[in-house]
């Protein structure tokens, strides 16, 4: 049950924001309410026809659709609407602690000389990484998922209903740490973006290949805590390539600020072309 | 656990064709499952008993088939099989790979029983 207003939120997630803790918006929950057969209706309705049960062996329906498909509609509405509107919206995924949020706090500012920027934060629980998004100045609405282990189109959909976001502006979507899941969620991007950092293995793209797969651009962050770790970056970039080709890879530090040109001139490029 | 939101798709996907259709009970779903999919299908098989609890599709069989993965060297044109992502050309050695199949996660179809005449 949801705390705050006492409805039932069993696995529902919650949009939230950073400074107004009234704020809380549940996804989903309510289209489903709406739409006329949630499970109770069915029983009621099964009870008047169960007498006439009949054991034909059923009736095979065909269906050939992709089991994600109400996702990837949802996502493909969200992309027409961000096309349509000239926003850059990037997927950031990766293991927790590899440094996302750090990443965002140190390019938003440089990028806010050149557009628009605003977050959504996808975390299980807390607001702590949109209060310190929120504290650059820029619009951020949390998604906690709860018991969820990633975002999802709906979630995105919601959390853009929910702010103002303006034209030839971007938006970067920090999904929840894990790089097992998110992978599979289409969120309506236009890239994704996967961060990797030093104090983590440099086989994660082999134990972890669908992320990498999935990914457009990769960020090998903390480069450096590099004499101090064993971590080849030779190796982890060839892991990467080697499940993923086509993968752009960058090397910053959030510390340092060292690589932080070429990934910005990299954004804004993306930013131009959209 | 990503299978258990991927049972509730399938369970949402199947019941509301099954209400279109007429029907009383889902007896049975059929699945394909490519082996690069990330679909764990004994995983995908618990969550679906929990997800279907209370539903249309309550105690419906799941059969799953799974497609093996297929991958085509970009380098020298070779096809092969593919077990992950990562996999190398037999032919030239070349990393360079696309994946032609085994992404594949599907509702092929589904056995329904109808309301009484």
């Amino acid at each position: 049950m949801c705390d705050t207003c006492g409805c039932s939120s069993e696995s529902g997630a919650v949009l939230r924001k950073p400074g107004d803790t009234g704020y809380h918006v549940h996804v989903g929950e309510h289209d489903h309410d709406h739409e006329g057969h949630g499970r109770n209706h069915h029983h009621d309705h099964d009870h008047d026809h169960l007498h006439h049960h009949h054991d034909g062996g059923g009736r095979k329906i065909v269906m050939e659709q992709d089991v994600l498909l109400k996702n990837n509609l949802i996502a493909e509405r969200n992309r027409g609407y961000f096309e349509a509107r000239n926003i850059l919206a990037l997927n950031f995924l990766s293991s927790p602690g590899s440094g996302k949020t750090s990443l965002l706090e140190k390019t938003i500012p440089v990028l806010l000389r050149h557009f628009a920027v605003a977050v959504i934060e996808g975390d299980q629980q807390t607001t702590n990484d949109a209060d310190r998004i929120h504290a650059l100045g820029v619009p951020v609405i949390q998604v906690n998922t709860g018991s969820g282990c990633h975002l999802d189109a709906l979630m995105v959909n919601r959390a853009v209903r929910e702010m103002e976001l303006k034209d030839n502006s971007l938006l970067c979507i920090e999904n929840v740490g894990n790089l097992v899941c998110p992978a599979m969620f289409d969120l309506g991007e236009a890239k994704k973006i996967v961060i990797i950092s030093t104090t983590e293995g440099d086989d994660k793209p082999l134990k972890y290949p669908a992320m990498f797969h999935e990914a457009d651009i990769c960020i090998l962050n903390k480069t450096d805590l590099l004499p101090y770790v064993d971590f080849s970056v030779s190796r982890c970039r060839e892991n990467a390539l080697r499940v993923n080709c086509h993968l752009e890879w960058f090397e910053v530090s959030v510390k340092t600020g060292s690589g932080f040109d070429a990934l910005v001139d990299r954004i804004l490029k993306m930013a131009d072309h959209n | 656990m990503h299978e258990m939101s991927i049972a509730l798709s399938i369970v949402e996907a199947v019941e509301s064709r099954a209400l279109e259709e007429g029907a009383r009970k889902v007896s049975a779903i059929d699945l394909l499952v490519g082996r690069l999919s990330g679909i764990e299908p004994e995983s995908l098989i618990f969550c679906f008993s929990a997800a279907s609890n209370g539903t249309l599709a309550e105690g419906a069989v799941l059969a799953i088939e799974e497609r093996e993965g297929m991958g085509e060297c970009l380098d020298c044109g070779k096809k092969f099989p593919v077990s992950f992502y990562y996999a190398q050309c037999p032919g030239c050695g070349s990393m360079r790979i696309a994946i032609l199949s085994g992404e594949e996660f599907q509702i092929q179809s589904m056995t329904i029983e109808e309301e009484g005449e």
